[in-house]
């Protein structure tokens, strides 16, 4: 009987299909489209952004996070700048429009962003500069323009580097090779090493220089140091890239930090500037920055600016604009400016005051280790030489997480954690070496 | 400190080539003069779109008319700021949220907001979760990392209906697809060439991307009809074609966003694994926050995943994340029954008012005279009028009129006000009489 019943009801099921014109299989993916992505494997987590993830699922109430390079205040939170809410308030005010930016975005924040990076006095009307998705999409489109029209060279980045710069410039089709920049047996830059690859280098390459606040090891030349460098790239033609990320952010004063950049336009190097707003002006989120490459002339600048769009537009068009009008926003009004730079050089202030308390609370504890690069360093991250296996068993066994390279960043430290990862830090690595490896 | 830097640059310089007697400024600017690496490049043409306003904006003349980007404009000609939109921002606002960086994916409430929105909330495939997406830089960004994705995936090529959107074809080049193109469109008849389109189809290689537009295609406003997309499902399937939809204006074609989502949605049911790109650049007014998403329909939950982990592969080294406050806007409104509501009515609006254009339009091309057919102004849909122009007439129009649109001679009705359609008619009959 019930047989029967269930032959009816698939009869008539398999009627109502043919009336109504749909298949039953409908939410069945058809037979050539289920092979379509059936290969494709499971990409790996992102190096950094994945050990975030990794502290959001965690449940220990102990955990510490010193692994994104974001900000944090004292109490541990995320921190929007005053000026720069007010800036938001005032463009609520005035209603502003959200209309397509021109495909080298808002003019007006460019000037602004320029300025700051090259300063008041800069020349302008020969350096080409486009906005972009912050540092990331700088360094994107930068290393395509290279690609296009410097075809052939290599770009050389630091070892080691922030963890998406070799990714980027693959992505542009640039090969990537490395100079010697970070001593770890000295826990400082291995300055001759650098000279020597720069110099060995062939003619016309690329370089990648970190502005200010090296991200990961803090540890930047010498104002002596960077004339070298420039006598360097200058003798074999190359080309100047610079990636500015912590202007402001690492000494607290915005014209010390853009020193290297400024000197090396002074001194007549070729430069690219890949400029971002997410540390210093605490974007972070809304994308926000330049990309920016210094000509001999005005009409060099036109040229540039011509191939830089056409990189762009058909990648994303044209640029996000909350985060450059705020910018702009905050740039433009004197009283606002102001009131920026004392909020930004607070952050820094915080970052150098923890640095030292971290390394007086180890030695506290018991840590007999030379930890004066951790106060000598500068910027978001303490590279604190710390090994692969130190680092992991600090995430395992105490919730503390940071790249397997050994970094922390400092603005996740504060006056309730601080003792705790002093204490964990110490356990890791008594006995045990931080200058091999 | 730079100062000192510099006499010493000079010193060493000097040293070097006796170049003693260059003024101390002039030194960065004559290094660069003979050495600059950019010495020999040529100046890159103005894109055919965006460029178009930046002729516009140098010309002086005072009635001066664009009709170019698709950007809508109300009856005074003024961008428009969608009420919704602005009370979702005064919200966010008052809320003082942080900017932190929001994950190479994107906003996830924003993106499961979103993909309810374009596949409808009964979409079975979607509450199986083998819908799954990420955000994207609008339409545009989608397009690109969907193609990166593609050509990293083993494609070649990529089919575009003739013709798209200007932009298409470098989206996709950039991406490392070669572009090929199935016939849409009869010139002559100013309408759909629907049997050379599904000849054209048949003839597509078995597992190739295809590019459908949802909806109000670009530039010709003519879409096939629900039996004609049955059909081009059919051979997709017959072929084993995959559909990539282009989404950029749903709710704005006929002013009813299931309406407007009704062919994809079709697809997704008849068992497409589609991927779609969504824009909310003109539907929702977000232009400049580049607010998007692209998703894409898997056989399982588990293999759309793995589909989304390859996609921020390519979009980390791009931009690493995309920005908020655009996503914010639409995840405010959509997930707000109140200010869903109001968005429905407030797109309706513009969708209305372009609707209302065509007719005015068409009506003062009679009044001025003209005796070709301008049926297909009305005939077409969403933001675009393709009026049949040539190049020749649409460069006259430019440099006799001042009304500025494509070379493609399409144009964005969403520029044609009450106050400018008489000059308009004027310009268009001139030119083509």
């Amino acid at each position: 009987m019930a047989k029967a019943t269930l032959g009816l009801i698939s009869v008539f099921l398999y009627g109502w299909s043919v009336v109504c014109g749909f298949s039953l299989d409908a939410s069945t993916p058809t037979k050539a489209a289920a092979s379509l992505w059936q290969d494709v494997p499971q990409g790996p987590p992102d190096a950094i952004l994945g050990i975030a993830q990794a502290f959001r699922a965690c449940e220990d109430p102990k955990k510490v996070n010193v692994c994104v390079g974001a900000y944090r205040t004292s109490e541990g939170n995320p921190w929007v700048l005053p000026s720069v809410r007010k800036a938001e308030g005032i463009m609520l005010e005035n209603n502003e429009i959200k209309e397509y930016l021109p495909i080298e975005g808002d003019a007006a924040f460019v000037e602004k962003a320029l300025q700051f990076a090259y300063g008041k006095n800069a020349p302008l009307d020969r350096i080409a500069g486009v906005q972009t998705l912050s540092g990331t999409g700088a360094c994107r489109i930068g290393g395509a323009f290279l690609n296009a029209f410097l075809p052939g060279r290599t770009i050389y980045i630091p070892d080691p580097s922030w963890g998406n710069h070799k990714k980027i410039f693959e992505a542009c089709g640039l090969t990537v090779q490395t100079y010697r920049y970070y001593e770890r047996s000295q826990n400082g830059l291995d300055f001759e090493g650098m000279l020597e690859d720069i110099q060995t280098a062939p003619k016309g390459s690329i370089m990648l220089l970190h502005a200010c606040a090296h991200n990961p090891t803090g540890c930047d030349p010498t104002p002596a140091q960077w004339q070298q460098i420039y006598q360097s790239i200058l003798e074999r033609d190359h080309v100047a890239f610079f990636d500015s990320a912590y202007q402001g952010f690492a000494s607290g004063d915005s014209e010390q930090d853009a020193g290297a950049l400024r000197a090396a336009v002074d001194a007549g190097l070729p430069v690219l500037l890949a400029q971002s707003f997410a540390k210093n002006f605490g974007l972070y989120g809304e994308r926000c920055g330049t990309l920016s490459v210094v000509c001999g002339t005005a009409a060099q600048k036109d040229l540039v600016m011509s191939q830089l769009k056409c990189i762009i537009r058909p990648m994303y068009s044209s640029p996000p604009r909350h985060g450059s009008s705020i910018v702009k926003t905050v740039l433009s009004d004197e009283p606002l400016t102001e009131q920026y730079y004392e909020e930004c050089a607070s952050m820094a202030n915080r970052i150098v005051d923890m640095r030292t308390k971290l390394v007086e609370k180890l030695h506290e504890v018991g840590s007999t280790h030379d930890w004066s690069h951790v106060t000598q360093q500068i910027g978001m991250f303490a590279f604190t030489g710390m090994s692969s296996d130190m680092c992991d068993q600090l995430t395992e066994e105490y919730s503390i997480f940071l790249t397997r390279d050994g970094r922390i960043s400092i603005a996740g430290l504060n006056d309730n954690n601080l003792e705790y990862v002093a204490k964990a830090v110490h356990a890791v690595t008594d006995g045990k070496s931080i200058t091999s490896n | 400190m730079i100062r000192q830097v510099s006499s010493s640059v000079i010193r060493s310089l000097s040293a070097h080539g006796g170049k003693s007697q260059v003024p101390k400024k002039f030194v960065g600017t004559a290094r660069c003069l003979s050495t600059s690496p950019w010495a020999n490049y040529e100046m890159a043409p103005l894109d055919p779109i965006i460029g178009l306003t930046e002729q516009y904006n140098q010309d002086s003349f005072p009635q001066k008319v664009i009709v170019g980007v698709g950007a809508y404009r109300d009856d005074g000609g003024k961008p428009y700021i969608l009420p919704c939109v602005r009370e979702a921002e005064d919200r966010l606002f008052k809320k003082h949220l942080d900017m932190e960086y929001s994950g190479i994916a994107g906003d996830a409430n924003f993106v499961e907001e979103s993909l309810k929105f374009g596949y409808g909330e009964d979409c079975v495939a979607l509450q199986e979760n083998r819908v799954q997406g990420v955000q994207a830089l609008s339409g545009t960004g989608g397009l690109r990392v969907m193609g990166e994705l593609l050509r990293k995936n083993g494609h070649r090529h990529i089919y575009v209906p003739n013709p798209t959107w200007g932009n298409h074809k470098a989206i996709f080049t950039n991406a490392g697809l070669e572009v090929k193109t199935y016939a849409y469109y009869d010139a002559e008849s100013s309408s759909l060439d629907f049997d050379s389109l599904v000849k054209d189809l048949k003839d597509i290689p078995s597992g190739s991307a295809v590019l459908l537009h949802a909806c109000a295609h670009n530039p010709t406003g003519m879409d096939p009809t629900m039996d004609q997309w049955k059909e081009i499902s059919s051979i997709c399937k017959e072929r084993g074609l995959l559909p990539f939809f282009d989404m950029a204006y749903q709710g704005f074609a006929s002013g009813c966003a299931a309406t407007d989502a009704a062919a994809l949605r079709m697809f997704v049911d008849e068992g497409h694994l589609v991927c779609t790109i969504q824009s909310f650049s003109k539907n929702f007014g977000l232009y400049g926050h580049r607010v998007g998403t692209l998703s894409v329909v898997g056989a399982t939950e588990e293999e759309a995943q793995k589909v989304v982990s390859q996609l921020k592969l390519v979009i980390r080294p791009m931009y690493s994340n995309p920005p908020r406050h655009g996503a914010r806007i639409v995840q405010t409104i959509l997930s707000d029954p109140m200010l869903r509501e109001d968005w429905e009515v407030q797109c309706a609006g513009m969708a209305a008012r372009i609707n209302t254009m065509r007719t005015v339009l068409r009506e003062r091309l009679s009044a001025v005279g003209s005796s070709r057919n301008w049926n297909h102004i009305t005939k077409q849909i969403g933001m675009f009028a393709f009026s049949g122009l040539s190049k020749e007439q649409v460069m006259k129009m430019r440099e006799k009129h001042h009304v500025y649109c494509t070379l493609d001679g399409r144009i964005s009705m969403a520029g044609v006000t009450s106050g400018n359609a008489d000059y308009i008619a004027e310009a268009i009959h001139d030119v083509s009489k």
